[in-house]
């Protein structure tokens, strides 16, 4: 298929891999912050053909894993009333909360029912009048615009049966919480270029000056992943530090102008908690005042939930790029993706996930272990 | 979740720009999207979709760019040089 095989050409990506092996005369740590990204390196075994020296770390790009646990369980609480369609992605239907899944909710009777795109959630609401239709509201700034749309929609046609649990986080306060952590040993950035093609990139230049990190706006099949590495690794080799756009087919330098305006006209930035990080400031979305009577924590009052992680989880390191998932001790024994223990596990696009489907004895992989820096 | 994939457009439904839907064609899966996201798209134009929005209109010669990268690189020194 048009702009998909044509990126995913063995030769393209040795010719990458060897301008890489050329240039690269230092050992560098790059991030790419997406998991659509982490699950694309994995599965065609991209860092393998990276020199031994330069280590990818896998970021928190991924809304199902980073969606914390009190949220799981305000999403089981409100699914769990009566009356009460619940919709969301497949992919939240099995992540764990304290005591449940959505999919147990389903089992023992509640109306859990996943859909492709927030306007089937709308869609069902009208055909519903009766029902109270809740959508989980789940999503980086690529997913925003979407959710966005159905809120305006729900007002504009009056559907007062609809409302969204919103779980919405940005990723340039995640960049910077993760630069400015002393134990930080991340290099250079790939952006996450659909993030990208919503917000653009403009705020990403303030954080490349501040902490001298190159960041590539990087696209999502094998050869995109490969340029964007090559891009960093040549800022980094001549101590550069700039953002550049490797995405360029898809991703323009303001982003997409439609989507944000109606981004900014219903949601406002608020300080959000991330799961296994904790909270950062103006890291996420909510519904502004205008389009309160939306938000489903206050139309059901689950509010005050709260909930702590499983001390046992390290996907909270995972995340920041300071440990592998190999590296945990649960991982393979006590957490598999069919009984996963933290959400990096749950999802497809969680690191601990592309690891276990792709790389089973990945202990023993020493390849993608051996340009590790130590850490304590 | 996150995923977004390119498709063709090969039908749009409606003329308001801010209301219209388009029929787009996933190698040979077809969806209805909503192309609220992309008004200045045309017909036979490559979009991204993700969770039924088109979110941008594929820019052919920037595609292209992947491509000629590295010819571009290989006439500058760096690559020249052997590797340390
Ligand atoms: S393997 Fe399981 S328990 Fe360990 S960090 Fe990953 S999700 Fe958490």
């Amino acid at each position: 298929m048009k702009f998909i095989e044509e990126y995913r050409h063995a030769e393209g990506a040795l010719r990458y891999a060897n301008a890489i092996h050329k240039i690269a005369t230092r050992p560098w740590t790059v991030m790419e912050i997406c998991g659509g990204q982490t699950h694309a390196i994995v599965k065609f075994g991209l860092d393998e053909l990276l020199p031994k020296t330069i280590t990818l770390v896998h970021g928190p790009g991924c809304p199902v894993c980073v969606t914390p646990l009190e949220l799981i369980d305000k999403a089981l609480a409100i699914a769990s009333f009566p009356g009460v369609i619940f919709c969301s992605f497949g992919d939240m239907l099995r992540v764990p909360g304290s005591q449940a899944d959505l999919f147990s909710v389903k089992a023992r009777g509640g109306d859990v029912r996943i859909v492709y795109s927030p306007l089937d959630a709308l869609g069902i609401a009208e055909a519903n009048p009766g029902k109270q239709v809740v959508f989980f509201a789940v999503g980086f700034e690529t997913t925003a615009p979407a959710n966005a749309m159905a809120v305006f929609q729900a007002k504009k046609k009056k559907i007062h049966n609809f409302s969204i649990l919103v779980s919405h986080v940005l990723v340039p306060p995640a960049i910077e919480a993760i630069l400015s952590s002393p134990q930080n040993r991340v290099q250079a950035f790939l952006a996450a270029g659909h993030v990208c093609t919503i917000m653009g990139y403009e705020e990403y230049d303030p954080i490349a000056e501040r902490y001298a990190v190159p960041i590539v706006v990087t696209g999502f099949e094998p050869l995109d992943i490969l340029q964007g590495i090559l891009m960093c690794v040549r800022q980094l080799e001549k101590g550069e530090h700039r953002v550049e756009n490797q995405y360029a087919r898809s991703v323009r330098r303001q982003g997409n102008p439609m989507a944000r305006s109606l981004i900014q006209e219903v949601f406002r930035v608020v300080a959000r908690k991330w799961r296994g990080i904790g909270e950062i400031p103006k890291s996420g979305l909510a519904l502004t005042a205008e389009y309160a009577e939306f938000d489903a924590e206050t139309r059901f009052g689950v509010q005050e939930i709260h909930a702590e992680e499983s001390p046992e989880c390290i996907s909270g390191l995972v995340l920041q790029g300071l440990k592998k998932p190999y590296e945990c001790a649960a991982f393979g024994v006590r957490c598999t993706p069919d009984r996963p223990l933290g959400a990096t596990m749950v999802s497809s696009e969680g690191a601990c996930a592309a690891y276990y489907r792709y790389r089973k004895g990945a202990r023993g992989v020493a390849s993608s272990a051996q340009g590790e820096v130590p850490h304590s | 979740m996150c995923l977004a994939v390119p498709g063709k457009l090969i039908e749009i439904h409606g003329e308001d720009p801010f209301f219209r839907t388009g029929k787009v064609d996933f190698g040979g899966i077809l969806k209805e999207v909503n192309l609220a996201y992309v008004p200045e798209v045309l017909l036979n134009q490559y979009v991204i979709v993700h969770v039924g929005f088109a979110i941008s209109v594929l820019d052919e010669a920037e595609a292209r760019e992947v491509f000629s990268y590295l010819a571009e690189m290989d006439g500058l020194e760096e690559l020249k040089e052997p590797s340390g």
